[in-house]
């Protein structure tokens, strides 16, 4: 049973007894109590906490836990976001206790059993040393048994040693102690990994042809499609997950360069997906749940049929792009992005094809990282076009201190020098403490046989080392 | 492989529909006369085209070529679009002779804003993913790098590329390395070698320069070979023995004589002597700064 402050006030406790309590105020109103109402409440507060943070878990039927982790300072700190809360819970009509501490059982300890604090990191023993066992969850049987040990609050346990403890009671409690000391975190599961789209099917019968399995999940993109079509979004990323029956779920993710509410090419995707599967889907005894995630969405404008082709060649080049991600990975399609420093390994770096736009967009938008340095007109390339991720080592002979080589040593075979050009000097980046590089002056060289390399002497001679080592580190064409 | 079988094979090259129509979609002129005049015209477009590398420490050369081959190819086919190229190299080149470096690129002409690198480990994601390329038609070119000699590389492999590209417009080129000439149904196959360059001032290493070598041809006559240097701000090959002289001199018109003139004549021979070599002072690299005040 469930009260009222008014019965409170009269004497009543929650979990009395109808009858008890009758005996006790004969004029007593009594509702049957709505479990799936109270629930649906209690989501409808969940929903309500995403106001504050993505992350919300619910708790038992009459809590939920908030992952605030970077969030609180958009309310202007932990005080104001709580009191944000309060105001609005109360003005709903709902009283709230709550609690804010670095671990959610820390919180969930002192909300329920502590009547709500905010308590700062390395502050938890001392907050919830008052608290009764109770407060650490277990069962009633365990804490009754502690209670009839002496063992009243946490404080009581926190002095004790753990193994004993362990022993008699269960290392759950050991674990549930050190979470709510704030020993151990543990991150909650959200209700929902927020996915702005999902959609999903049951099956009274499990299914387990992978024909139907597909069939399916081209109706759950249809379905999505008119939803994120609502919005005026189209997916990027989109998430199906076969639940079987035996518990199992299999998930298969796909993404996409532009965003899409088209079924056919998604589909494609998910056949080559499925094609690229290590080990094959294994239906078991069916699946008797499939859901459709749309994990990433934009805004997508319909395609309008434009007088120049540039949309549709861009469409062809982003459909080859995802083609390939999917069929090869992520990290195997990939654009170069300049980088503002001279260290030439650390000049360029590499990211998957679809972060950035290739065309027009990228003359439109400034973007420094996509604009190389031509090099002078008149000059031949002072860059390689092949450049070693790790510089290779050579024996080289050259005049000191700052000659360029005149033959070199590398993989075994002698190359007689015939063309040099150097030293381009590139320093270290100071700035940079954790770099213990010398300076590097570069040359270009060229072999007897017409061969071209980009070679550096490590050091400075006799002002930064006496042996300085010389390394190819690029090749010309 | 005896005369009279390839005798067979050409009349039946002649009668495949591909060699009637080859010029249909367009040749890509390489801008030295003595190679366009054997290719009569140019690398035909659409269709499928090799270079080997001759040895292993030629790939950088090969690497050379492609880029400019491309640069050329989009620069003609869409002279206003900055089409993607698309290189797909296996790891294995990677490891063993470095990565492509995009400033390098860039010097030799090729944007890197628009080239999307695939790197595939196996030799069979390298004809898939080359395959998906080629049919691809909005890029502006495909390179498709092997390592050595997959057995998956076949005759049927490359009829496949051959076709995709008949069909998308694209032009293929297959590169080669660490192998023997194999067969294919390329039109056109290059032999890659690098070739010294002529010497900037100061005896500096010049343009890239390669000694191409056509093995095969289905237009015409193959086993010629010619020394050209690349020009990446002309965008254009040129033969060393004819036209670079020609169009060096005009620049050299406004040349006046300057330090780094002397440094060269007197002090630097091509193979420099014990004892006789001028050294580079480092905080004045002299032959960087003098050759771009001579001749820029």
């Amino acid at each position: 049973m469930a009260v009222s402050p008014q019965a409170v006030a009269l004497g009543l406790l929650p979990g009395m007894t109808l009858a008890d309590a009758r005996a006790r105020v004969p004029d007593l109103t009594a509702i049957d109590m709505d479990r799936p109402a109270d629930s649906a409440w209690l989501e409808r507060m969940a929903d309500f906490c995403n106001r504050y943070t993505p992350l919300v878990a619910l708790d038992g039927t009459d809590g939920v836990i908030l992952d605030i982790t970077g969030c609180a300072h958009l309310f202007g700190g932990e005080v104001a976001l709580r009191n944000d809360m309060h105001e609005r819970c109360t003005k709903a009509g709902m009283e709230m206790v709550s609690a804010i501490a670095a671990t959610p059982d820390t919180a969930r300890a002192l909300a329920r059993f502590g009547g709500g604090a905010i308590v700062e990191t390395g502050q938890e023993p001392g907050a919830v040393d008052a608290l009764p066992v109770g407060a650490i969850g277990m069962s009633n049987e365990t804490a009754l048994a502690l209670n009839r040990a002496g063992l009243v609050t946490i404080g009581d346990l926190t002095a004790r040693p753990r193994a004993p403890l362990a022993a008699r009671f269960g290392a759950n409690i050991i674990t549930n102690l050190s979470r709510a000391l704030g020993e151990e975190d543990i991150a909650i599961t959200p209700r929902r990994p927020l996915p702005p789209c999902t959609v999903e099917r049951r099956f009274a019968e499990p299914i387990g042809r992978e024909d139907d399995v597909l069939a399916t999940i081209e109706h759950l993109i249809e379905e999505a499609a008119k939803r994120l079509e609502k919005s005026g979004q189209g997916g990027t990323s989109f998430e199906a997950s076969l639940f079987r029956t035996d518990g199992a779920v299999r998930r298969l993710t796909v993404e996409t360069s532009l965003p899409t509410r088209k079924a056919a090419p998604l589909m494609r995707l998910f056949r080559e997906r499925i094609d690229t599967l290590a080990d094959p889907l294994d239906p078991g005894f069916g699946y008797d749940l499939l859901r459709l995630s749309v994990h990433a969405s934009a805004p997508f404008t319909q395609a309008q049929t434009s007088l120049d082709s540039h949309d549709m060649e861009d469409e062809e080049v982003a459909a080859l792009i995802d083609t390939l991600s999917t069929r090869l990975g992520k990290q195997a399609v990939q654009r170069f992005v300049s980088a503002q420093t001279h260290i030439p390994e650390r000049a360029a770096y590499q990211v998957h094809a679809k972060e950035y736009p290739s065309k027009q967009t990228t003359q439109s938008l400034d973007m420094p990282d996509l604009h190389w340095a031509r090099p002078n007109a008149d000059d031949p390339p002072s860059r390689p076009i092949h450049l070693f991720e790790h510089p290779q080592r050579i024996e080289a002979l050259a005049q000191i201190p700052d000659g360029p080589p005149r033959q070199f040593r590398w993989r075994r075979v002698l190359h007689e020098v015939a063309r040099a050009e150097g030293p381009e000097r590139i320093a270290p980046e100071w700035w940079r403490t954790d770099d213990a590089s010398l300076t590097r002056d570069y040359y270009r060289l060229e072999d007897s046989q017409g061969r071209r390399f980009w070679v550096f002497r490590e050091g400075l001679y006799a002002e930064e080392t006496q042996h300085p080592g010389w390394f190819v580190h690029g090749l010309f064409a | 492989m005896t005369p009279s079988v390839t005798q067979l094979q050409r009349q039946l090259e002649a009668l495949t529909p591909s060699n009637h129509t080859y010029r249909e979609r367009g040749q890509l002129a390489l801008g030295v006369p003595a190679i366009d005049e054997q290719l009569k015209g140019g690398l035909p477009l659409a269709h499928l085209h090799e270079a080997y590398a001759a040895e292993v420490s030629d790939m950088a050369a090969s690497s050379g070529f492609a880029a400019a081959l491309a640069q050329r190819l989009t620069a003609q086919k869409h002279p206003k679009e900055n089409r993607p190229v698309v290189w797909i190299r296996q790891t294995m080149s990677e490891s063993e002779m470095g990565r492509l470096y995009p400033h390098g690129l860039c010097a030799i002409g090729l944007d890197p804003a628009r080239l999307i690198t695939v790197h595939v480990h196996k030799p069979i994601h390298l004809l898939s993913a080359g395959l998906e390329a080629v049919r691809c038609a909005s890029l502006g070119a495909v390179l498709i790098e092997a390592w050595g000699d997959p057995k998956e590389l076949d005759l049927t492999a490359t009829r496949r590329l051959a076709l995709a590209a008949e069909q998308s417009g694209i032009t293929p080129l297959l590169l080669r390395a660490a192998t023997q000439e194999q067969p294919s149904t390329a039109f056109t196959r290059w032999q890659v070698r690098s070739a010294p360059s002529r010497a900037l001032d100061a005896n500096a290493p010049g343009y890239p320069t390669f000694d191409l070598t056509l093995l095969r041809n289905k237009a015409g006559t193959h086993g010629r070979s010619w020394r050209v240097e690349w020009h990446h701000d002309l965008g254009q090959f040129r033969s060393i023995e004819d036209q670079f002289d020609i169009a060096r001199q005009g620049k050299q018109a406004s040349y006046k004589p300057h330090l780094g003139e002397q440094v060269r004549d007197e002090s630097l021979p091509g193979k420099p002597v014990s004892g006789a070599v001028v050294p580079f002072s480092a905080r004045q690299p002299a032959a960087a700064a003098e050759r771009r005040t001579g001749t820029g």
